[in-house]
């Protein structure tokens, strides 16, 4: 117990309180190498290692599959084929489409045919290569084109509808049409998909796994194992990065640790080496985008029509929930008058598709901020002035294609203060004119906005639990339903638990996320870890605080109303106790010092049959400005300048925020301009490994990069501690780079022709839209 | 006998996996899992370690990339991992810079940035860049856009303390006593491939000599960027593998006469000066070749003796009219470095021959030379592709043209053609115009993942007119410039 004369005086503040910048919770662990990941966790005795033999062949038939010499090889413990599953062989998060072993066909290159455990993991390796495996190809579809013209989908086309667009867009004063291409992107996080399994008594099993998603791990596994989901637990303390692509690809790795021990009795690893997680798990949407704009003199929409194609791979995953939100972000900040959004899901041989960061809606956004372009180069004006003229407004100027009324609109002051820092106008006006003198070098710059919404758009997953321990001597264990990744949700969780009780942060120990703590918990994901497990912990934090508001008011006889939790002391009247006394009298008094918290989003909801109603709770807004330079002789490009003001509500923690705001930016960057993901004839991914697959590095940051959290950013929706969800909205303002490459190319000929430039803009794609500029100018 | 330092102790082995790499011996053996693997080919530094090198009686620290680097090759040296610099109540300035500075996120790739800083703060290793960006070109962080990295990374290398530093004299001691004096020869027995394995590390070149003659299927490894792929990527079995690495008569670089002569196993990293001063574009070219980890391995001579069209050296080099020395038994030869390239896949390289050192002449006086890499990403990435040009005037007349291009053709290889058509004709656009259509007869290059067939051969016709405007002098010509 401290010594009262040494107690701070109130009210001090406590460290780690919400709006603090403090530092991610396992900094000093991190940059120690003694932050834990899975493989780092030590290895129980007897541990077998698994490695995954995959097909060579986009669509064809399994003729033989002989693994006789795979069995025998030195050191191989068993294989495993879709043989060896109980249950079904079947992790599809939505729809049953998604095995875990191909059977009798295979799907795409690169899909599982059996695996191997072994000794360790090289053993296991040589074993796979001794496989004799004979297949009959079938007709492959590998790309958009190919599965739109042989009707191949996922399920019908879907289509959202603002009034008349048809019909506006003939009485439109101007029309134009444009088509727009868009590769997928490779997550790359750097630790690649993992899981180990240990296997408890009486038929349990525990699962260490690098999953956003244990309870769908936990859930899907139960189903493959023929168990009941209370045998599994799925626990992970961190991810050495996810961006969505852990949200369900980490389940096929941990089925398979899971059917690994389930056959030979003994604790099971799987790590992915880095080029076969690259060709086995899925990616970001590649999509293809018709649009026709309908608007007059001075630019104004009063149609708007989308037609986006997009590729979802071999099986559904969650690609319907993906191209919803492409469709959702198609209006961006703009109201577009009128508007027909239709969506087509294309199905094809090749690895099926899946979340990562914006989930569709940077596809559907870019196809957006390209028609903004040209319809300012079509009535001659700054594409700034025609997107500030289409902004959402008040009343008549408010109604979403799907028909929720955007209600906490900031883009315009967001838009005219980010223009006015970053003096956007003049610099605009002098690149036109530098672009006008001869020269290699030409320049461009764009301002973009960013509107995101914020909840899951399935309701269901709008929910989230989480369980809080208070020990006798004064420290708190905090368990939520959320997983981190890197994104530190953990120290946001555990501020707001710091803040409802008024002590240091220092007293919270982080737990690891464990269904056996949590259960029926979301996926961390669609930006919502904060907003969903930070109410949840609230909840649950003050339950415990009301309970010892309630004993020490009865205890020392004074009115509730003056017990105060202030700066690690608890204000009786006119006594001050610490939390730890505080606690532990509860304690000796049979109080309970353990409560869950619950949560689920208000307002919400959804008719997909007709794509109407509020999906969203709010809308995250950011707004970006960037300047590039690009070679005229050979497409090279980079980014000179970019200045960015994002709003995140009252930030939980500006450090965290910064954070997530830049690293999403960069993220984007890569996407549109270095990252390609190409596949051959075959349907065989040739870009499966950063020798190949190039993610930007720190020299591909802007050359200046003022980045900014707007300090008048309030939730106006009662969120925690009125923030705003930050994951996935900045990835949206690399936007501003894709457009500013395009003014750069129009730069390329004298700004007279607009040009058709698809992403990623590689030095190529550059090149080639130069020289067709060049060429309608001729 | 392979004896390295690690943590202050002196680790031996009297036998091991001559490709087992360093990363799996960390991690698998000795369950030091700070150091993370995430690409297994060099790529991305999540594996970063640093090696202490006796130099000149002093220990100079040097990042390379632990997944590709084979265990034999600790011999003689010091290892710095993660672990050894700090624990997390008690961090080394790097790592505190790291950690207060928001620097980590998922941390998945910190250590490796943490030991890429490390190298940087020990000072001992002129030949590091001076840029951040560079220094930090071979770790890669899908999490925070390096704004805050290249933050702490300014704070801690701008005002460096005295403390915490590597390398006292107890390390130096340490050093001298494991420093390697006689030839390793060693058999391992591989219970994967079931099957017997050599190791050999020669320490002259007569050694070399005689065990390529006994064995001249053996692999040679000088930094194992190359060869390491072989192992941790196609899983191949690499049967008799000879380490270059203590023959020091291949470790040198002169500057003679003649020109700059470039042993077999000098470093990209000890290169880059010499070319640096000889060119400022030869130090661009060197500066994007792989990564500080990277360059601190490869060497010049593995870049030319593994044969790649996509090689970024050949290109300069051949136009510079650079000789190649070949080595064996029966003594040494000297031909065209272009010579040496027959096909792909297939060197002028006889049986028990073994490249020895390449001499760089002396660039003439007014010689109008320039080298261009064109990739997707400006640092670290493998060349679309890597163009070169050295052209001498008369009287407005082009006398001399030498133009090489890699990644044009199955290997790096000389634009004839595009030569003979500059050559005696006055140096005008015209005179451009016609030499870009003949590069169309010099090259037919192909499509891949890197760039298309089209583009390949329209940007190295670009490259030339590049080249003109550059010779005008007028204006900005390059989105990056060589200094």
């Amino acid at each position: 117990m401290l010594d009262r004369a040494k107690r701070p005086p109130l009210p001090a503040k406590i460290s780690g309180d919400v709006h603090d910048a403090q530092t991610h919770d396992s900094a000093h662990l991190h940059v120690s190498g003694a932050a834990q990941y899975v493989d780092d966790l030590p290895e129980p005795v007897g541990c077998l290692h698994l490695y995954v033999a995959m097909s060579e062949r986009a669509h064809a038939e399994i003729t033989n599959l002989d693994l006789s010499a795979v069995e025998t090889a030195p050191g191989v413990a068993c294989v495993l084929t879709a043989a060896d599953i109980a249950g079904d062989n079947d992790i599809g998060p939505v729809v049953h489409d998604d095995p875990v072993f191909a059977e009798t066909q295979v799907h795409y290159q690169g899909q599982p045919i059996f695996a191997v455990a072994a000794t360790t993991r090289k053993a296991a390796r040589l074993a796979a290569m001794r496989a004799i495996v004979g297949y009959k190809d079938k007709d492959a579809l590998l790309d958009i084109e190919a599965a739109k013209a042989n009707g191949a989908t996922i399920e019908p086309p879907q289509t959202m509808r603002l009034g008349d667009a048809p019909m506006a867009m003939k009485a439109a004063e101007r029309t134009l049409k444009g088509t727009l291409e868009m590769g997928g992107q490779d997550h790359f996080y750097l630790e690649g998909q993992i899981a180990m399994s240990v296997p408890g008594e009486d038929g349990a099993i525990k699962i260490y796994s690098s999953t956003q998603n244990p309870t769908e791990a936990q859930h899907l596994i139960a189903h493959l194992l023929h168990k009941p989901s209370a045998a599994v637990t799925v626990e992970v303390r961190r991810m050495g990065g996810a961006f969505g692509g852990k949200e369900t690809q980490s389940t096929l790795v941990a089925a398979m640790a899971a059917l690994a021990s389930e056959k030979t009795g003994r604790p099971a690893k799987l790590r992915l080496d880095r080029d076969d997680d690259m060709v086995m798990t899925g990616k970001r949407h590649d999509f293809a985008i018709e649009y026709q704009a309908g608007f007059d003199a001075d630019g104004r929409l009063s149609s708007a029509i989308f037609d986006l194609g997009s590729r979802c791979g071999f099986s559904t995953d969650l690609s319907m929930a993906i191209n919803d939100r492409a469709m959702f972000h198609s209006d961006n900040c703009y109201f577009l008058g009128t508007a027909e959004i239709t969506s087509h899901r294309y199905r094809t041989h090749t690895v099926s598709n899946t979340a990562f960061r914006g989930f569709g809606g940077p596809q559907g956004m870019l196809g957006v901020e390209r028609m903004m372009d040209e319809i300012a180069f079509a009535v001659g004006r700054d594409p700034l002035d025609v997107r500030l003229d289409n902004l959402y407004g008040g009343p008549g100027r408010d109604l979403t294609p799907y028909h929720q009324t955007v209600e906490d609109n900031v883009a315009d002051e967001l838009i005219e203060t980010l223009a006015e820092q970053s003096d956007y106008r003049a610099r605009r006006a002098q690149i036109e004119a530098d672009n006008l003198r001869p020269g290699i070098i030409k320049k461009g710059i764009s301002l973009n906005p960013v509107k995101f919404g914020i909840s899951f758009t399935a309701k269901h997953l709008n929910q989230a639990g989480a369980l809080i321990h208070v020990f006798a001597d004064g420290t708190i264990q905090l368990n939520h339903g959320g997983t981190e990744m890197g994104q530190g949700l953990m120290v946001k969780i555990a501020q707001v638990v710091a803040h409802e009780f008024q002590v240091d942060i220092d007293q919270i120990q982080i737990m690891s996320t464990s269904t056996e703590k949590v259960p029926n918990t979301s996926a961390t994901a669609a930006s919502s870890g904060s907003d969903l497990n930070g109410m949840a912990a609230q909840v649950a934090a003050q339950k415990i605080k009301s309970r010892l508001l309630e004993f020490l008011a009865e205890r020392d006889g004074v009115p509730v109303d003056q017990v105060q939790f202030q700066g690690n002391q608890i204000r009786v009247g006119e006594t001050s106790y610490t939390f730890k006394e505080a606690v532990s009298a509860a304690y000796m008094a049979r109080i309970s010092l353990s409560a869950t918290g619950f949560y689920r989003t208000p307002k919400i909801h959804y008719d997909r049959e007709l794509h109407r109603g509020r999906p969203f709770f709010y809308f995250a807004y950011g707004a970006a400005v960037s300047e590039v330079e690009i070679d005229t002789l050979t497409g090279e490009n980079r980014v000179v300048r970019t200045d960015i003001l994002h709003d995140v509500g009252r930030s939980l923690n500006p450090a965290i925020d910064l954070g997530q705001i830049e690293g999403g930016f960069i993220q984007g960057l890569g996407w549109l301009t270095t990252e390609e993901l190409v596949f051959d004839e075959q349907g065989r991914l040739r870009t499966h490994a950063p020798s190949t697959y190039k993610i930007p590095t720190s020299a591909d940051r802007p050359g200046i990069f003022n980045v900014e959290i707007w300090d008048k950013g309030r939730n106006q929706e009662h969120t925690i501690h009125h923030s705003k969800a930050v994951g996935e909205p900045p990835f949206m303002l690399a936007n501003s780079v894709f457009s500013a490459l395009t003014h750069a190319v129009s730069g390329a000929a004298q700004h007279k022709v607009f040009p058709a430039l698809d992403a990623p803009a590689t030095p190529e794609r550059i090149l080639n839209a130069v020289e067709a500029a060049r060429a309608k100018l001729a | 006998m392979i004896r390295f330092l690690m943590d202050g102790e002196i680790h031996q082995f009297d036998n091991i996996d001559p490709t087992q790499t360093v990363l799996e011996w960390l991690r698998e053996t000795e369950r030091k899992v700070g150091t993370k693997e995430g690409c297994a080919e060099g790529d991305c530094g999540a594996c970063t370690v640093v090696l202490g090198e006796l130099i000149d009686d002093d220990v100079r620290y040097r990042a390379v990339n632990a997944c590709i680097y084979f265990m034999p090759l600790l011999d003689g040296k010091e290892i710095v991992t993660v672990e050894a610099l700090g624990t997390p109540n008690a961090l080394h300035p790097v790592q505190s810079a790291m950690a207060s500075g928001n620097g980590t996120q998922c941390g998945f790739c910190t250590p490796g940035f943490v030991m890429s800083l490390f190298a940087k703060y020990q000072d001992s290793d002129p030949a590091l860049p001076e840029s951040v960006d560079d220094l930090l070109a071979g770790n890669l962080c899908r999490c925070t856009g390096y704004a805050p990295i290249q933050k702490a990374a300014h704070s801690v290398l701008e005002a460096p303390t005295q403390t915490n530093r590597f390398g006292g004299s107890d390390t130096i001691e340490k050093l001298k006593s494991i420093a390697p004096s006689e030839a390793v020869s060693r058999t391992f027995q591989d219970s994967n491939f079931e099957t017997d394995r050599t190791y050999h590390s020669p320490q002259t070149e007569a050694e070399l000599a005689d065990l390529l003659t006994a064995t001249p299927d053996a692999t040679l490894v000088a930094g194992a960027t190359d060869v390491g792929l072989w192992v941790t990527k196609q899983h191949r079995l690499l049967k008799h593998v000879i380490s270059l690495d203590a023959i020091p008569a291949l470790k040198s670089i002169e500057e003679t006469d003649q020109g700059l002569r470039i042993g077999a196993m000098v470093r990209y990293s000890d290169a880059w000066d010499h070319l640096q001063r000889l060119h400022p574009d030869l130090g661009e070219l060197v500066r994007r070749i792989g990564s500080v980890q990277v360059r601190n391995s490869g060497t010049i001579g593995g870049n030319i003796a593994n044969g790649s069209p996509i090689g970024d050296t050949p290109p300069p080099l051949i136009v510079l009219g650079a000789k190649l020395d070949l080595a064996s038994a029966t003594g040494r030869r000297t031909i065209e470095l272009e010579d040496f390239f027959i096909e792909y896949g297939k060197q002028d390289l006889r049986p028990g021959e073994y490249v020895h050192s390449v001499l760089i002449p002396p660039l003439e006086e007014n010689l109008l030379f320039a080298t261009y890499k064109i990739s997707k990403r400006f640092n670290q990435d493998i060349s679309a592709l890597c163009g070169a040009f050295a052209l001498n005037m008369e009287d407005g007349k082009v006398s001399f043209a030498r133009i090489a291009f890699g990644g044009m053709a199955a290997t790096p290889k000389r634009a004839l053609a595009c030569e003979a058509a500059l050559t005696g004709a006055d140096w005008t656009e015209a005179t451009i115009e016609a030499a870009t259509a003949a590069l169309a007869k010099d090259y037919q290059p192909i499509s891949d993942m890197r760039a298309s067939s089209d583009y390949r051969l329209k940007t190295a016709q670009n490259l030339l007119r590049k080249l003109f405007l550059e010779s005008q002098g007028q204006g900005r010509t390059r989105i990056l410039e060589a200094t």
